[in-house]
């Protein structure tokens, strides 16, 4: 693997939303190849096995829910997929790939830094930084050198459209972004995130903080964006995973049980731990 | 049927517990107040003596020979059946306007005049030794919250950094003298033959020292305030969440991106706030600079020098220095009391006004970043 992999991965992503417009998401043969393949992944904080030899495909362009009970490894694997389990002293690949566009990211050649603005996170607390609501969008594309004010003003609007919070905000863009509600910090972050233009957005319970009208915008939101971007979402909430997902993968203690599209997790799961789990029995 | 007030069910019997708790909080008290007394005390005996020495009853009010002229030598002497107090130019200017007469004059050294050069010195001091202090505490403190992967060594790092902060003043000073004084390295166009020498092909870098100077004096006083720096940064680094941490990175920053743009800009109030307590020493301390950076009296200002560099190597006249001074090498008496009391008081103030420009500076970060 060259180091220019990530390169041409960023130039791929960028015009793929264009060229794909005209034809449907599903038949296209580039919705086929799966945007993350894992494959027998075990992985360790320290000396404890937080995931079992795990594969799974997460389908492009589509919602992909990760459930299961507290300490079942699903975010773990979420913070796989941007590598922010790097920044945990101790954590180590045991064994197996990880895969996003063919690209192994674990690989010594890939860039972290181009990889994570490949692949956006939204996490469980909301995180805005204590600017302005327009810097908090502007933030990730000033990083990458832009500095053209128009340009940064379109972006800023089209990330607050995208995250349907452009005419909540755009008399106060240049407010504090803490003077806004719960679910107004989780939307910015996910206009943050998406202001970057990912391929891939992770999204860790972003709906956990949050009150049932605004978890019911962010869940709103979501369908919006899978036009557009890979979503994968960690949720403790089945109903969540339910309402907004495409498929779903449970996890139970560090191993991956089963994975199929939602419809059939919740009405036939395969497993019967699957069906303990969403009936409630334990969890 | 009227229940008595001493039978009601809960009448507090004066146990044993009681009783030792009133003692307790007696003793909290009496050593509360002894703290505001001595407080008292000092602040008001420097403000009552000091202030007839920095205040005047007329127009303008602040005696601006003591703030804005150079220490002199106070003659007392009488002529023609006055008694005058004059300072050496004034005393010399009267002998000369009335003939040059015999009197006999009680001089005392530095008690006329003023103590600008003190006040410049003391600045210019504080100034550079907090930027240096400031620029490598931060540092540090970064390195070890942020970059460091923790461990055996790090935790070295930091006990030696808190030990640092138990060393006594006088022994920084002498550290100082040591190194920066007599050791610190120059360049020079020719090997200095009286020091270790190191050919740089374009020049000699010799290790004669900085002399009696204020960059001597400056990263003396660095040294000595670095740990309270280094803590108190690392405490100010840790309250910044992580999540702005976390957000920074996932959109692709850099680590250094990160912190210099979400994570340092947070963090300042709070060093700042460390840097106060940083300031009141550096201004305040005396054995530091005694080998390292002070002169009893000079005559020249810091910026009166003949090539720009030599700002760096020049010693200066500090209050601290000149309150040891006036207040140990020359006599007691009514005379020498004005210039010792308000030069304290002049020191006061001074100490007050620097934290106070930095509480203000603090207070705007504040509220420019808040979460």
């Amino acid at each position: 693997m060259s180091l220019d992999l990530a390169t041409p991965t960023v130039s791929r992503v960028k015009t793929e939303p264009n060229t794909k417009t005209a034809t449907s998401g599903a038949e296209s043969p580039t919705a086929a190849i799966p945007m993350i393949e894992v494959e027998n992944l075990d992985f360790y904080y320290g000396k404890s096995r937080a995931l079992h030899s795990v594969t799974l495909k997460i389908p492009a362009r589509k919602v992909t829910a990760f459930i299961g009970p507290s300490g079942c490894g699903k975010s773990t694997l979420l913070r796989c997929f941007n590598r922010m389990n790097d920044l945990i002293e101790g954590t180590r690949i045991g064994a197996g790939h990880i895969k996003i566009q063919g690209v192994d990211i674990y690989d010594p050649s890939v860039d972290v830094i181009a990889l994570r603005r490949q692949v956006g996170m939204v996490f469980q607390k909301s995180n805005p930084f204590p600017k302005s609501i327009y810097q908090n969008i502007s933030y990730g594309l000033e990083l990458q050198g832009v500095k053209d004010k128009a340009r940064l003003d379109a972006v800023v609007e089209k990330s607050l459209r995208g995250a349907a919070l452009w005419e909540e905000v755009k008399d106060r863009l240049h407010t504090s972004a803490l003077g806004l509600s719960g679910g107004q910090q989780q939307r910015l972050c996910i206009a943050r995130a998406i202001a970057v233009e990912p391929a891939v957005i992770l999204m860790d319970e972003p709906c956990s903080a949050l009150d049932p009208i605004a978890t019911s915008k962010v869940e709103e939101l979501i369908q919006e964006l899978k036009k557009q971007f890979t979503i994968v979402i960690v949720t403790h909430s089945m109903q969540q995973a339910g309402r907004c997902s495409d498929k779903t993968a449970f996890f139970y203690l560090g191993k991956l049980i089963e994975m199929d599209v939602t419809q059939k997790i919740f009405t036939k799961p395969a497993q019967q731990q699957t069906e303990d789990y969403i009936t409630g029995r334990f969890g | 049927m009227t229940a008595s007030l001493t039978t009601h069910p809960f009448t507090t019997p004066v146990t044993g517990a009681i009783r030792v708790e009133r003692f307790a909080f007696s003793i909290f008290r009496v050593a509360t107040y002894a703290i505001l007394l001595a407080a008292t005390i000092i602040f008001g005996i420097i403000f009552v003596k000091g202030s007839e020495t920095l205040f005047r009853r007329e127009f303008p009010f602040v005696n601006t020979t003591f703030l804005t002229s150079s220490p002199e030598t106070l003659h007392v002497f009488e002529h023609d059946g006055v008694k005058h107090e004059l300072g050496d130019k004034a005393f010399r200017a009267y002998l000369e306007a009335n003939g040059n007469p015999q009197v006999t004059d009680e001089n005392y050294v530095y008690s006329a005049g003023g103590i600008f050069p003190c006040i410049v010195g003391t600045l210019f001091l504080v100034v550079g030794s907090m930027s240096i202090a400031l620029f490598v505490g931060i540092s540090a403190a970064v390195f070890l919250n942020e970059y460091s992967k923790g461990g055996a060594a790090v935790e070295m790092l930091r006990l030696a950094i808190l030990n640092l902060a138990g060393v006594p003043s006088i022994v920084f000073g002498l550290f100082g003298f040591g190194l920066f004084v007599l050791f610190a390295p120059v360049f020079g166009s020719a090997p200095d033959p009286a020091h270790f020498s190191i050919p740089l092909g374009f020049t000699h870098l010799n290790f004669s020292g900085w002399g009696v100077s204020l960059m001597s004096g400056w990263f003396t006083l660095a040294f000595m305030v670095l740990p309270v720096v280094i803590t108190a940064s690392e405490e100010a680094l840790k309250a910044v969440p992580k999540g702005f941490r976390d957000g920074s990175l996932a959109l692709g920053a850099t680590q250094w991106e990160t912190i210099r743009t979400n994570v340092l800009p947070y963090a300042m109030p709070g060093i700042l706030t460390s840097s106060i307590l940083g300031i009141a020493r550096v201004a305040g301390e005396t054995a530091p600079i005694m080998f390292t950076a002070a002169y009893v009296v000079r005559d020249r200002l810091p910026w009166q020098v003949d090539k720009a560099v030599d700002i760096l190597f020049q010693g200066v006249m500090a209050l601290p220095y000149h309150i040891y001074v006036v207040s140990s090498k020359i006599p007691q008496n009514a005379y020498t009391e004005r210039v010792q009391f308000g030069t304290a008081f002049v020191f006061l103030g001074l100490v007050l006004l620097i934290a106070l420009s930095s509480v203000i500076l603090r207070s705007r970060m504040r509220a420019r970043y808040r979460w």
